[in-house]
């Protein structure tokens, strides 16, 4: 190694990290990984399919406790999507995971044809959803949600942390027919074991009350809201947040209930793209119902987006605490 | 018809008449159609369901059956024709396929005809749904075997290659594979479309055990099914049948262009007629 290169400022990376986990945050290693395995313990028609991930989406801890129920399918995402299709039909749950790009741009058709219009009961589990790694738009789906929201009969999920998912995954095999699930691998943060509550599919739950603004959220922009209401109490702004882990069907009751409530600016936070996700279903839903409280998106940009080092990306995307709190703090003036 | 038929041979030639007969009188419902497939496909589809496959015909879905997965969705009139030969589906639906509210549509659907086992119409994904099928069959413990009949335009699909690896791969000695080459698909003839020769080698490279015959020489046909089924290698099991779009018809047989082919209303009779002459001769 050269002086020169000695001498240069360490530049940020964006290789690859196994977690989305701030500094010091309370972490819960292989969530899905370990609640597939309990399940599979009283579920024999679980079986684990991959397409060479298996060490990335944490369904390698499935795999080494049901070797013989574990199928590698190659590096061949509608194959994966079809053959899961075929193991269903003969009774079994697949649980089949990927990365979220390949599943929703590669195998939409089979997941839309062999899977989805024949409702069978599929459970598609997806690494690296939205904007949670640096390697730039191969890598990053910023546009699943948009996708999977719009296929008939799929549930989908954007969980937001280690307890959601160990919550998720029996509750997906209980609900009969296919699931789109988020998933975060490696180590997972641990958020919402300090609040009252509980993973229901299908329900919004209300995790934090406040008076000044409502962020509506899923998955880990749920995390980061709680975040921005601890930060802004400081400046005495009330934030309230109401994490929705299933996007479609969409808890509109509860959503038109509390977005209802007067006084309140609305913001929709989602780690995805502006067009099709979880803000444009809320949004049209108020529309609707005649619920016209202020409105606010915070979201990633329609845009190809940088490579870089994740907390870099999120600043400059606007989807970190601090720059989602500037945000808001500007709205409220 | 709870085991396998083996019908008799005339038999067997007999059901593949008739159903070339209902594939045709279901074309003359729309006027127009995937008739050339189905005449060429007859000869596979007679043995497949009087020969080959067991299953019950009051019982589609019993769990014991072979399972028969169309992937070529438009074939959905040819295998009509086979459902209501076996008596899987009544007679009289036959006047009205492709009609609105009808259990037979143009392209075969799962969850509209008793006896169609998937979705097909978007190509190339049959064989994907057939791995999974013989991977949840092995895991049952099953003896029953996958039957999944794509043509040779599907060949053009990338997830078609995915599925031969993995058939490999996984031992699916439980799959059995036809590709139709009729050298036939939308924009003209496959091995222009794209170029998928030589085929045989293809396979067996693949790793399948690999028959080509005449698909429409009856006898041919059937020891290709009995072969496939009784090779005793763990490797799935692939028949690459070459037919003769409108085979049985001679005036269908030499119509250029025939992927969709159009039927004058005096023809059907025709078509009927010539059908009836080739069968007593």
């Amino acid at each position: 190694m050269s002086t020169v290169t000695a001498q240069k400022p360490k530049l940020k990376t964006s290789a690859m990290i196994a977690s989305i986990a701030g500094e010091g945050q309370r972490t819960v290693a292989a969530p899905f990984g370990h609640a597939l395995v309990k399940l599979a313990a009283e579920r024999p028609e679980i079986v684990g399919m991959t397409a060479d991930l298996a060490k990335y989406t944490d369904l390698h801890i499935f795999a080494q406790a049901y070797p013989e129920r574990f199928y590698q399918m190659g590096m061949a995402e509608q194959l994966l999507m079809g053959a899961a299709a075929g193991f269903a039909h003969e009774g079994a749950m697949p649980f089949v995971t990927t990365y979220a790009v390949f599943a929703t741009r590669r195998a939409y058709d089979f997941m839309h044809q062999t899977i989805a219009e024949d409702d069978l009961n599929v459970k598609i589990a997806c690494a690296l959803p939205g904007l949670t790694t640096g390697y730039g738009p191969s890598h990053q789906a910023a546009e699943d949600l948009a996708l999977m929201r719009a296929m008939p009969g799929m549930t989908v999920i954007d969980p937001c942390d280690a307890l959601d998912i160990e919550q998720m995954v029996p509750a997906v095999a209980e609900h009969k027919g296919p699931v789109y699930m988020r998933l975060l691998r490696g180590q997972v943060p641990l958020v919402l074991d300090e609040y009252d509550y509980k993973f229901e599919l299908g329900k919004a739950k209300l995790v934090r009350d406040g008076r000044d603004v409502l962020v509506i959220s899923s998955g880990i922009m749920t995390m980061r809201a709680l975040e921005v209401a601890k930060a802004l109490a400081a400046d005495r702004i009330d934030v309230g947040v109401l994490h929705v882990p299933t996007i479609k069907p969409l808890d509109t009751s509860t959503i038109l209930r509390e977005a209802g409530r007067s006084g309140r600016l609305v913001v929709v936070a989602e780690n995805h793209t502006t067009i099709g996700g979880l803000g444009e279903a809320i949004g049209a839903a108020l529309l609707r119902a005649g619920v016209t409280p202020q409105f606010r998106q915070i979201a990633l940009p329609d845009a190809f987006l940088d490579a870089g080092a994740l907390p870099t990306l999120h600043d400059r995307y606007g989807i970190s605490t601090e720059a989602m709190s500037n945000t808001i703090k500007g709205w409220l003036g | 018809m709870d085991t396998s038929v083996t019908a008799p041979r005339a038999k067997i030639a007999e059901h593949a008449y008739r159903i070339r007969r209902n594939a045709l009188r279901m074309g003359e419902v729309q006027g127009q159609g995937y008739i050339a497939q189905a005449l060429d496909i007859a000869d596979v589809l007679a043995t497949a369901y009087f020969h080959a496959m067991r299953y019950r015909p009051e019982d589609p879905a019993w769990e014991e059956r072979d399972r028969f997965l169309l992937s070529n969705g438009h074939y959905a009139i040819a295998l009509y024709a086979a459902l209501i030969e076996a008596g899987i589906v009544p007679e009289e639906e036959l006047e009205t396929y492709g009609s609105d509210d009808s259990r037979l549509p143009m392209s075969g659907m799962a969850s509209y005809t008793p006896g169609m086992e998937m979705s097909g119409g978007s190509l190339g994904q049959g064989l994907t749904i057939a791995v999974g099928r013989g991977l949840g069959l092995k895991r049952k413990g099953s003896k029953s075997f996958v039957y999944t009949l794509f043509s040779d335009g599907e060949l053009d699909e990338g997830a078609v290659w995915e599925g031969l690896m993995s058939a490999a791969h996984h031992k699916l000695d439980n799959l059995i594979a036809i590709v139709d080459v009729n050298n036939q698909q939308a924009d003209g003839p496959s091995s222009q479309v794209m170029a998928f020769e030589p085929l045989t080698e293809k396979m067996q490279a693949f790793g399948w055990f690999t028959q080509r015959i005449d698909g429409n020489d009856l006898d041919a046909v059937i020891a290709a099914f009995d072969a496939a089924r009784n090779h005793p290698g763990p490797e799935p099991r692939m028949i690459i049948a070459d037919t003769l779009m409108g085979c049985g018809v001679p005036f269908l047989e030499a119509r250029e262009k025939n992927h969709f082919i159009r039927v004058e209303p005096n023809e059907w009779q025709l078509a009927l007629e010539a059908l009836d002459a080739g069968r007593k001769a």
